[in-house]
């Protein structure tokens, strides 16, 4: 029975989600909540680049932007017009999902490092706008943002709330939350990788040549996945909003897309669980890296380079692929 | 009875150099057609024609009777016009299977919803497309490969896997480029009763190859190639015994 549950689709999300359980069990006090939530909506829009990135092979240099844009939409609407939370997300969704679809058009076309300069660029300009208009988004001071409201139910970091009669805090609750969307992003996002969408888009990155004379459209495709990817970035934003409550342009800067685009390729570019790994690793390290004080940024370097000399295609393909080694090894040796 | 591919004054240009110049053949529906010629003949560069890949200087393409010239490779395949290539194009980052249902992709149309929450339809669609692409996988003679990722496979699995992927489509014509290439003499006779089989299903396929035992020996008619301009065109005797062919190409 364990046989068959190791082979089995969703074995990944199964074990995702028991760790999710479990992990409230290591997280003392209401910064460690803090920095999972954190994680939790950092990675689930990395797994939503990842379909980008690692899987139909187009980069993004720009995601934070779709990210701030997100961000932004739900702050504004919610703290300056006064919306509830959900219709937020949803119109900020499908109105960046607009602004990537207009933008991919054109871009998609070009290849490699000129789709780089493009992608940068986008990210750029969205990080200029909500620079300079004060009036909208207040500035280089940046904006509060309120508590999520869900159907008139609020969740504030500062409250307290029951959950099946047992009385949890705001930010407990918030780590509730935050697991589910991860979980459903991972869940999509597994759901379109195994399906003939997923093919298209593999074999975009695969063979562009091949995968237009069986039929696909490629520029189609590529649209589609730069649109899907930036609506995760979109949703991701607005929750990230609300959960900090207060919001800067830092959300859609240059250094916050590179942080994106550095969990994928650390994590395993094409691995939906190694690109989690990603944000996780990259997120805790310069807590772990504290310590070396003005070596910190040193350090985050050193290892960042060293992992990608040593284990190129990833952190958690290289792994999976030396466990499985070691097991045919001891196969072979008990034959 | 029109026929299925028409090619009429076809003209290709790189620069100054006229890769293929005044091409003019007609294909029947259900004929083995091959194209042959020395090396720099401009076959490949009229494969790549045929196939939406390039786009003519002059002249004209018809498939069905309908002109090709601003149909996108894709929208090709829609019209049942599939291929494989002289330099394999596969998706080294999937497995063999995955590279075969890939040319199902034109009969599986599931909306983005469905896919997201992967419901009973798609399920469906999906065990049949991989019981059909793992039957072409035995049919071509890659069986044994299923799971393999295509990155692990020997160069002879690889172009019947291409094969596959293109009887996939359920194309109406096939355009294999060179597939004998890189074969040794029993995997060349493998490949020709392949060939063989697929006319026998009624689907018309266009070749280049050099491999001349392989295509005198299947071919309905030939089209000789020099330097982009045809040096001859019939049935493989007639062609055979065709002096300028001879000069130029056979060597006598």
């Amino acid at each position: 029975m364990l046989n068959r549950f190791m082979q089995s689709r969703l074995r990944g999300l199964v074990i995702l989600a028991l760790i999710l359980i479990i992990l409230p069990a290591f997280l003392g006090n209401p910064f460690h909540y803090e920095l999972a939530i954190q994680m939790a909506i950092i990675a689930a829009t990395v797994v939503g680049l990842n379909l980008l990135v690692g899987f139909a092979g187009q980069i993004s240099l720009g995601h934070a932007g779709f990210f701030g844009l997100g961000a932004y939409f739900t702050g504004i609407a919610t703290g300056t017009y006064g919306w509830s939370s959900l219709p937020a997300l949803v119109v900020g969704a499908i109105v960046v999902g607009t602004i990537a679809w207009l933008v991919g058009r054109p871009i998609l076309r070009l290849k490699g490092h000129y789709l780089s300069m493009a992608t940068l660029a986008v990210g750029f300009i969205i990080a200029i706008i909500l620079n300079n208009e004060r009036a909208i988004t207040g500035g280089p001071d940046g904006m509060p943002v309120p508590a999520l409201d869900l159907f008139g139910w609020e969740l504030s970091t500062f409250g307290r709330y029951s959950l099946f009669g047992i009385e949890i805090s705001g930010v407990q609750a918030w780590y509730i939350l935050a697991s589910v969307v991860l979980l459903v992003a991972v869940w999509f996002a597994l759901n379109l990788i195994e399906s003939p969408i997923g093919r298209a888009l593999r074999s975009v990155h695969g063979s562009e040549v091949a995968a237009s004379v069986v039929g696909v459209d490629t520029a189609k495709y590529k649209s589609l996945v730069f649109v899907i990817s930036a609506i995760y970035a979109s949703v991701m934003g607005g929750l990230y909003a609300h959960f900090q409550g207060f919001i800067t342009p830092a959300v859609a800067s240059f250094e916050f897309s590179i942080l994106f685009i550095t969990m994928v390729v650390l994590g395993g570019m094409g691995s939906t669980f190694g690109v989690i790994l990603g944000a996780v690793v990259l997120k805790l390290l310069p807590q772990v890296l504290a310590d070396f004080q003005e070596l910190e940024t040193v350090m985050f370097g050193l290892i960042l380079m060293l992992t990608m000399i040593f284990m190129p295609k990833g952190l958690l393909p290289t792994l999976t692929a030396a466990v499985s080694k070691r097991m045919r090894k001891k196969a072979g040796g008990e034959a | 009875m029109t026929a299925l591919v028409e090619v009429k004054g076809l003209d290709k240009a790189f620069g100054g150099v006229h890769a293929v110049e005044g091409v003019s053949f007609a294909v029947e529906a259900g004929q083995v057609y091959s194209v042959i010629g020395p090396n720099g003949a401009g076959k490949t560069t009229l494969f790549n024609l045929i196939t939406g890949l390039y786009t003519p200087t002059r002249g004209e393409i018809l498939l069905n009777g309908e002109s090709t010239a601003k149909l996108e490779p894709n929208q090709l395949a829609e019209r049942g016009m599939c291929r494989t290539f002289q330099q394999m194009q596969i998706c080294m980052n999937m497995t063999a299977i995955e590279n075969v249902m890939l040319g199902r992709h034109l009969q599986l149309r599931n909306s983005l919803f469905t896919t997201l929450f992967r419901l009973p339809s798609l399920r469906n669609n999906e065990t049949a497309a991989r019981k059909r692409a793992a039957d072409l996988m035995e049919y071509v003679g890659c069986g044994d490969y299923l799971d393999t990722e295509a990155s692990a496979m020997s160069y002879g699995a690889l172009k019947r896997l291409e094969i596959a992927r293109a009887l996939a489509a359920e194309p109406k014509v096939i355009l294999l480029d060179e597939p004998a290439a890189g074969l040794n003499a029993t995997e060349t006779s493998a490949l020709e009763a392949l060939i063989r089989k697929i006319a026998d299903q009624g689907i018309t396929v266009m070749l280049v190859e050099h491999d001349m035992k392989l295509v005198m020996g299947i071919s309905d008619r030939l089209l000789v190639l020099n330097y982009g301009r045809v040096l001859a065109e019939g049935a493989p005797e007639e062609v055979r015994q065709n002096p300028d062919v001879i000069a130029a190409y056979l060597g006598g």
